[in-house]
């Protein structure tokens, strides 16, 4: 049973305070780092350098990369932790495709419970190491990403009333990637790169029910994406029609990531930020992939364009996705530094 | 922030004060709608979409969806019918209503919809912990509500119950649920007047007071109401039901009703019924009289007409071309007439496949090139794929029996497409959107699903026999799989097309890494499911085929080739390699001439007529914005009057210049021993060389070359130390008369004439220093005596030596003009002075170097990196933040301001 009245978890306080005195800073992206680390298919199952994974699955497992919180725990912990000394408040789980529904593709469902939460002990490991040396105090947001499964848009040409993924899959398997994550000490949930609002609104319920059984309401992020040129998330919405679709979770942000980089990203940002009565979060690529799928966009760069929505009161929270590294977080914090966060018309 | 209902489909809607009054569609609700019914208990849903879109376009802002029914399993058809409404873009664009009397269906409805919806409705019919239980979820799936005035004991019908059960459940809701009171929209129920029993007469005015009650005390909520019910005693007089909704919302609507269920299409204005029938329907519904429902009675009969056409569709389209016709369906997703259009075309056409490869693909291209520029999207281009299924689907039979006839027998599908996506990616949003508009047109698509191996890829490609395979990636390691899976295909002797598709992959990535690897077919890059038809059609038609892989292995070769350039133009060699790629001239065959003089000269017998003959007059039209080459511009088809006009204006103001000696050309010309130190070139004091007079600084190309081409700066034009070699240097001008003779045209408001002597100064001085130059070759340095060049000759530069002016392409930095000048003493010498930014003044001024060996040319420096700039500024003395400003356009780099951010 979902509930709306619950107590907030004492991070949501401290976040808000925050948020109200200044910008705060997210991280950025992971899978640029862990492609850093040239890891090979050993690498991610744990047969080479690191812990063998208990879990057991026939599929590779190269490219699933929330495994390696299983299998290199001590790399993704220095990722987590360099984020925090470039300047991130909030540090995100590398559990994106943690949930039954996106680890099917590896044979891997039976790991969810693991990595999600111990996803979330190895940020928040990272990031009291952090917090031991500066004193700052960092949050882990639980990152929940959208699966690779669409419950707005039918797969099937000739069924077009077709659905590959239901509103109750997603919400069950959100549920329980949201439990571990609580469970690993998560101070919010992040709900991400959102492309299709349904998938979206299962994950909030999802947030309610766990809430519920905890006995206190989690900041909840929601961030959407934006890819193409019509300005419309893939399953149609605009990004007004989103923030309706999913205010009814009175999220601590709104906001977009990933997608077409900083600047063609501001035009949505800048419409939400008119329309949403919360606080505001926009963490672009670091500008379009060139052609080689590479991200070109130095750190300068990517901040100068954050820096534009920070001096336009556009944003309340700030970060990088694809592309984005430590010293990108690092020039971005540098870069709002002096900005006034925006103002949120309750 | 306002406290407004927020709803969305795939559009938001905000119920704002200034909209007085929303209507909720209520043609896709089978209670209300018997044709409706029927199509949902007949499974027809095409029809059934159709009224929900003609709702839409008759301006329902919010649509109401009721499956309720004996005969139909609400639930599923729910479900069914809000999927396929999510297909259709032109309908999900406005919120939707779920509207059911049994929970489970409503909530059913709910895990369908993207949008805010609302929920018709909830009660405190089952007590208060069932309303608690409802609301509690409403608000978790995100909808506004509807709540009935409805409670444990029934339905509400006086003002009495029905304020006192929505003030109940207000309290529950805000207070004890937190639903945003702004979410809620209270139905205090429309029950029907007029129906002769005494009771119900004061309906109508218990809704309209109840409604003005719970405006004014229960803040921001909302009043709705089906307003059919209303009528209900007048069921076949429509007209006559018309005029009471209209009478009836009208009175409502300024208690405060804001939203109602109403058939958008049939709406009487409140002004224009006609006073008898609206007097009767006033009396009936503010129960003004008690004989009120007789005299309507009375009347009723009077008014009854025709039903009310609802508005027409806008079907001018109708009346355009075939093929036009087929375009706006297309691009529009309108079912309705595309069987007919297309067997239209069939017959108009040769052949039934080129109704498809001719105007269906065009409309397919306009699609594509909406979406491109973001005009349409991915939901509404889906829904073009499938209009052109519908199409194909026309032409199939005909292109079978074209088939049979010929004695062959046709493919049930067009081809067969393998599609995956690729090993260590499970990204496949694109690629099932690709492959369903591919089903769309026919193909048979062999979906392998994500993280496909190659070999398996491989395996199944030849086990089918399929046409086409298509790779999908999203993630960047997934380009290699690409590139290593068309390399595999070659080893395997594959020779069908290669797709490659997703966000990372590009044109230039599948034209420089993937093609070259599959040499026996062809990799084609698809930019977006809205191209996938078009190359995938174009592929597999007999007759398209070669023409089309040609012109893509065309394109390729030239995008590889541009990519290659591009790169090569980008990096940079270090100054030291750029150095050690100098152009070496071998000077032990050569002696430099010893010009006839060393230090300055001044030159003043010019002839103004002798000087014109050294006129290059292209750039004279360039000036005027005449693109051209003199003198062939003068019998330019399209320019040519113009430029003969101009021609004889400049002639006729030359006439006046030399006969009036309107200019007077000074010139001051310098030769000294000269040796090149590094890229410097070292002016000495005597030709003992012992003392310096002057450094010459010069920078060096570090763009890297191609084919053994050097890395050239001026400095290597000049002979080393050992060789006693020899630098000039010169500065012309026209001099400072043109200026005022410009000023005193304007004056005279003539702007032709002032422009015109100021390009006239400009060519003068540019002639003088094409003149001057020949001097020096001929006899001031001497090294040319023998040449023979007519002035208009002199234009191709076909002479020894160059002339490279400070602050264009061989020497870009300005600041080299200072020692110039000083060599030179050419402000005293000509009047020529130099501005804070290094430009000369009077304009119709040059100046230059000149450099005598006849293997020297012009060159570009192009873009430099720090590494060349830092070396530069040392060798200047000069600090790198003042080269950095000068050398500022041509810098390969982002110059290092951080000690000045630090600074602020």
């Amino acid at each position: 049973m979902q509930s709306f009245i619950l107590p907030a978890s004492p991070a949501l306080a401290v976040l808000e305070a925050a948020a109200q005195a200044r910008i705060l800073v997210l991280d950025g992206a992971m899978g640029t780092q862990i492609q850093g680390l040239g890891l090979s298919e050993d690498d991610y199952t744990g047969h080479g350098s690191g812990g063998a994974c208990r879990h057991h699955s026939d599929h590779p497992q190269k490219g699933n990369n929330d495994l390696l919180i299983l299998t290199q725990p001590e790399a993704i912990e220095e990722i987590h932790f360099n984020y925090a000394m470039a300047g991130a408040d909030i540090v995100e789980t590398n559990t994106f495709s943690a949930t039954t529904i996106a680890q099917a593709d590896y044979a891997l469902e039976s790991a969810v419970d693991d990595l999600n939460t111990e996803g979330a002990r190895i940020v928040r490991r990272a990031l009291d190491r952090a917090t031991a040396i500066d004193g700052k105090p960092r949050f882990v947001a639980g990152a929940v990403g959208p699966t690779n499964r669409t419950a707005s848009i039918s797969p099937d040409v000739n069924n077009p009333g077709y659905r590959a993924v239901t509103f109750d899959d997603l919400h069950k398997a959100y549920a329980q990637q949201i439990r571990g994550l609580i469970r690993g000490g998560a101070d919010i949930i992040l709900i991400e790169t959102i492309f299709d609002t349904l998938n979206a609104k299962a994950a909030i319920f999802a947030c309610l029910s766990a809430f519920a059984e905890q006995g206190k309401r989690l900041p909840v992020m929601i961030s959407g994406t934006i890819t193409d040129a019509s300005g419309r998330t893939l399953s149609g919405q605009t990004p007004t029609a989103f923030w309706h679709s999913v205010r009814h979770a009175k999220p601590f942000t709104i906001g977009l990531n990933c997608a077409l980089g900083a600047s063609a990203m501001r035009p949505h940002l800048a419409e939400l930020s008119i329309v949403a009565e919360t606080y505001t979060c926009a963490y672009p690529n670091a500008g379009l992939p060139n052609a080689f799928g590479q991200y070109d966009e130095g750190p300068g760069e990517t901040a100068a364009q954050i820096a534009t929505f920070a001096r336009d009161g556009l944003v309340n929270v700030v970060g990088g996705c694809c592309g984005t590294t430590p010293d990108h977080i690092r020039a971005i914090a540098e870069a709002v530094k002096g900005h006034k966060p925006r103002e949120v018309r309750k | 922030m306002n406290r407004y209902l927020r709803l969305s489909g795939l559009e938001p809607f905000v119920l704002t004060p200034d909209i007085p009054f929303v209507n909720v569609g209520e043609r896709t609700n089978v209670t209300g709608s018997a044709k409706f019914r029927k199509l949902i208990t007949n499974r027809d849903y095409a029809a059934a979409l159709d009224v929900a879109r003609d709702q839409v376009e008759n301006g329902a802002q919010v649509i109401d969806i009721n499956m309720d029914e004996g005969l139909i399993d609400s639930k599923a058809a729910m479900v069914e019918f809000l999927n396929l409404v999510a297909s259709e873009p032109d309908i999900a664009r406005v919120p939707v209503m779920i509207d059911s009397s049994k929970w489970e269906v409503i909530e059913a409805g709910l895990k369908c919809v993207q949008g805010k919806p609302i929920v018709n409705s909830i009660s405190l019919k089952e007590g208060e912990d069932q309303f608690r239980h409802h609301a509690g979820l409403c608000l978790a799936y995100g909808a506004a509500v509807v709540v009935m005035a409805f409670d444990e004991t029934g339905q509400a019908d006086t003002f009495q119950r029905k304020t006192e059960i929505c003030a109940r459940a207000y309290r529950i809701l805000t207070e004890e649920i937190g639903f945003p009171p702004e979410d809620i929209i209270f139905d205090p129920n429309v029950f029907a007047v007029a129906t002769g029993i005494e009771e119900h007469n004061n309906y109508g005015v218990d809704f309209i007071e109840a409604t003005r009650w719970i405006r004014q005390n229960l803040p921001h909520c909302h009043i709705s109401g089906g307003v059919s019910n209303l009528s209900f005693s007048f069921r076949g007089n429509e007209p006559v039901r018309e005029a009471m909704h209209c009478v009836f919302l009208y009175h409502a609507i300024q208690a405060g009703m804001d939203m109602g269920i109403v058939n958008a299409g049939q709406l009487a204005v409140y002004d224009q019924i006609e006073a008898e029938l609206r007097e009767a329907c006033e009396d009936v519904v503010l129960n003004r009289r008690d004989d009120a429902t007789e005299r309507m009675l009375e009347i009723a009969e009077k008014f009854r007409g025709g039903a009310r056409e609802e508005k027409v569709r806008d079907l001018k389209w109708r009346e355009w071309p075939v093929e036009k016709r087929l375009a706006h369906a297309l691009v529009n997703g309108i079912t309705e007439f595309i069987e007919e259009d297309t067997e239209v075309a069939r017959q108009q056409a040769e052949r039934p496949l080129h109704v498809i490869e001719g105007p269906l693909m065009a409309g397919m291209n306009v699609v594509g090139d909406l979406f491109g520029a973001g005009k349409m999207f991915l939901p509404q281009v889906v829904k073009s794929a499938r209009v052109m299924k519908q199409a194909v689907a026309v032409l199939l039979p005909y292109m079978e029996e074209e088939k049979a006839a010929q004695g062959g027998s046709v493919r049930q599908a067009a081809g067969k497409v393998l599609m995956a996506t690729v090993k260590g990616d499970v990204h496949d949003i694109g690629k099932n959107i690709v492959g369903v508009v591919l089903a769309c047109n026919n193909y048979e698509i062999i979906d392998l699903g994500v993280m496909v191996p190659p070999q398996k890829i491989l395996e199944v490609a030849k086990e089918q026999q399929v046409d086409v395979i298509g790779l999908s990636g999203l993630i960047t390691p997934s380009l290699d799989e690409m590139v290593h899976l068309a390399s595999e295909m070659e080893r395997e002797g594959f020779n069908i097309p290669l797709l490659i598709g997703g966000a990372t992959t590009s044109k230039v990535h599948t034209a420089v890494k993937i093609a070259p690897r599959y040499h026996k077919g062809q990799a084609i890059y698809v930019l977006d499911a809205s191209r996938a038809v078009g190359v995938v059609s174009q592929l597999l038609s007999e007759t398209q085929k070669d023409p089309y892989i040609a012109s893509i292995q065309a394109e390729y070769v030239e995008v590889a080739e541009r990519h290659e350039r591009a790169e090569l133009a980008k990096k940079r060699l270090p100054l030291e390699a750029a150095r050690a790629n100098a152009f070496k001239i071998d000077w032990t065959g050569y002696t430099p001439p010893a010009p006839g003089f060393t230090g300055p000269r001044v030159i003043e017998d010019w002839d103004l007529a002798e000087i014109a003959r050294y006129i290059d007059w292209t750039p004279f039209f360039q000036t005027w914005e005449l693109k051209g080459v003199y003198p062939r511009i003068l019998e330019d088809e399209k320019q040519g009057e113009a430029a003969r006009q101009l021609f004889a204006d400049a002639q006729a103001m030359l006439q006046r210049i030399i006969a009036e000696q309107w200019f007077r050309p000074r010139a001051v010309v310098g030769f000294w021993p000269a040796n090149a130190i590094g890229d410097d070139i070292r002016l000495y004091t005597g030709d003992d060389r012992a003392g310096t007079l002057a450094m010459l600084h010069t920078l060096r190309q570090q763009t890297t070359k191609r084919d053994g081409r050097p890395n050239v700066a001026l400095s290597d034009f000049v002979a080393p130390e050992g060789t006693p070699d020899y630098v000039g240097g010169f500065v012309v001008t026209a001099g400072p008369e043109e200026s005022e003779i410009a000023a005193r045209y304007e004056r005279a408001n003539d702007d032709y004439g002032s422009i015109m002597v100021k390009a006239l100064a400009d060519r003068y001085a540019e002639a003088m220093a094409e003149m001057l130059h020949e001097r020096v070759r001929k006899t001031l340095w001497g090294y040319g005596a023998a040449e023979a060049f007519q002035p208009h000759e002199l234009i191709g530069e076909p002479y020894d030596g160059i002339r490279p002016a400070p602050g264009y392409p061989a020497q870009p930095d300005h600041t080299e003009k200072l020692t110039l000048f000083r060599l030179l003493d050419a402000e005293a010498n000509t009047g020529v002075t130099l501005t804070e930014s290094m430009a000369m003044w009077p304009g119709s001024s040059v100046s230059g170097l000149y450099i005598g060996h006849p293997s020297s040319y012009y060159f570009g420096v192009a873009r430099v990196e720090r590494d060349q700039v830092l070396d530069y500024a040392a060798r200047k003395g000069m600090d790198l933040a003042e080269a950095e400003r000068w050398l500022a356009p041509i810098l390969n780099y982002t110059p290092d301001n951080g000690a000045k951010l630090a600074a602020e």
